[in-house]
């Protein structure tokens, strides 16, 4: 497979840029409301479900017994809350087809 | 939160624009990310989190209705790591 790199918020506001024409600076604030929308709504407990693209879905994960693996120490692992994202289908299956 | 919470949130940020404005840029960041992935690379979110895709091996599968074994062809998948900043925010209380 060839590498074709890392996008970071600058690649994804210049193709906002060169495709619907905001400023790149708005593009940029634009992408950034995005993302503080979706971080807003997963601070607050509500998983996020974008349709066509896929679902973040928080978890609560009791605490469990780690261990260190350079030590082989065991740790406890504080209970805590995790995000996943779940790819819906059409994702899934543009990713297993390319 | 769904998709169109998200876009009246930015409408509701972003009065001067068109609701139909607002779904383009949604759409597009959304799609960037996706032929991205399907490209072989990866996106990363500083604060939020990082895409990328994982190679998954060919593997002997069970149709969990009738019991029959099959062949699961190797194929890639999505996948997703948060950032340290939404690792944080996540748990903060």
């Amino acid at each position: 497979m060839r590498s074709v790199g890392t996008l970071t918020r600058a690649d994804l506001a210049e193709t906002v840029n060169r495709k619907l024409g905001f400023s790149r600076s708005e593009s940029l604030d634009l992408l950034e409301a995005i993302l503080e929308h979706m971080c807003e709504a997963l601070k607050k407990g509500e998983n996020v479900k974008i349709s066509g693209f896929g679902s973040f879905v928080l978890r609560d994960k009791k605490e469990r017994v780690g261990r260190n693996p350079k030590t082989g120490v065991e740790v406890p692992i504080t209970p805590r809350r995790v995000l996943t994202f779940r790819a819906s289908q059409l994702l899934k299956d543009r990713i297993a087809k390319s | 939160m769904i998709r169109s919470e998200l876009l009246q949130k930015l409408g509701e940020g972003n009065p001067e624009l068109r609701s139909e404005e607002i779904e383009q840029v949604v759409d597009l960041f959304f799609e960037e990310i996706a032929r991205q992935l399907a490209e072989g690379g990866r996106v990363e979110l500083r604060g939020f989190g990082t895409f990328s895709t994982r190679e998954r091996e060919a593997r002997q599968g069970r149709n969990p209705r009738t019991g029959e074994t099959v062949e699961v062809d190797a194929k890639r998948v999505p996948f997703f790591k948060p950032g340290k900043e939404m690792r944080r925010l996540l748990n903060e209380d």
